[in-house]
């Protein structure tokens, strides 16, 4: 399987995200810059976490308008997977790829801790090796991950079943006391209609290796690599 | 010719650094402030004449970038 990873000046997760990639997949991905204009061929194009432009205007808004995006526009709309993590989750609704917004945490404090989430459908590309209503434990880091969206928008979402992520109390409760951020429904990651675009405020790179503490997050690119490269 | 965008948070949707200057301006002893919604200021400097032609343009660009008009509203001034 090949991925790529876009890099904008100011984002600091790229390289754990190749890691995971690699760890997962045993291919390494291609790091793409910001100013190219198209992608290389890849089966996985990734937006990592950081703080594209400082975080000018809003978190994402610049680097949504940046060259290379017009690609990742075509590719989504073509069907082939994006994943975007933390900034790459504010850039994919800056551009119209994923709905809602991501606003400051309703506690304004820029949070950073391990949080459990709780894995809401196995039947996706993303999550299939994962059970659902299993309950994970991975990181976050940002100030801008309350998730909202309009009444419309959230009760599509809900209906069609396209909240893949809930911030959850370690048994997989919901609780306002286990959202770090205060954002509508628990979300944590959502996916596009047609499954193929999924953005999450955690940081599911950063728990693949025993070295981290926790491999919780490696099913989501071992999913991934299981459904982009059957076996054959 | 200038322009000044003003955007600011759409009504319902909850604004926690207006709350937070609102509790400090309560321990300030201001305790008649009721709500307080934070926004931004653009100015811009355009090369165009045409008032009309101007708004049409900021208003574009609101629509493309200044705003997140997920959440948040906009109001253009031209003039100046």
């Amino acid at each position: 399987m090949k991925s790529a990873i876009v890099v904008f000046p100011g984002v600091n997760r790229e390289r754990d995200m190749a890691h995971a990639i690699t760890l997962a997949t045993g291919n390494a991905p291609d790091l793409v810059w910001h100013k190219e204009t198209t992608l290389p061929a890849a089966d996985l194009v990734v937006l990592p976490g950081g703080f594209s432009y400082g975080d000018y205007l809003r978190c994402g808004a610049i680097a949504a308008r940046s060259p290379i995006m017009a690609d990742v526009v075509r590719k989504a709309e073509a069907g082939i997977s994006v994943l975007g993590v933390c900034n790459g989750f504010q850039i994919l609704t800056e551009v119209g790829l994923l709905p809602g917004a991501l606003m400051r945490n309703e506690g304004l404090g820029f949070v950073c801790r391990n949080v459990f989430l709780r894995v809401e459908r196995s039947d996706t590309r993303f999550t299939n090796r994962y059970e659902a209503g299993q309950v994970i434990r991975v990181p976050v880091a940002h100030g801008d991950g309350n998730y909202f969206a309009d009444g419309d928008t959230l009760a599509r979402l809900e209906g069609d079943g396209r909240v893949l992520f809930r911030y959850s109390t370690p048994d997989g409760a919901l609780d306002p006391s286990a959202n770090p951020n205060g954002s509508i429904n628990h979300i944590a990651g959502i996916v596009n209609e047609r499954g193929n675009v999924l953005g999450l405020m955690p940081h599911p790179e950063n728990h693949v290796d025993p070295i981290q503490g926790s491999t919780d997050g490696l099913g989501l690119f071992t999913s991934v690599a299981a459904a982009l490269e059957p076996a054959a | 010719m200038k322009a000044r965008v003003t955007v600011t948070l759409k009504s319902g949707v909850l604004d926690p650094q207006g709350k937070a200057i609102l509790h400090a301006l309560a321990a300030l002893g201001f305790g008649g402030v009721e709500d307080v919604r934070q926004g931004k200021l653009i100015e811009l400097e355009l090369d165009q004449s045409d008032p009309d032609k101007a708004r049409a343009e900021v208003e574009a660009m609101c629509e493309k970038l200044l705003a997140n008009t997920v959440i948040e509203n906009y109001r253009v001034e031209i003039g100046g």
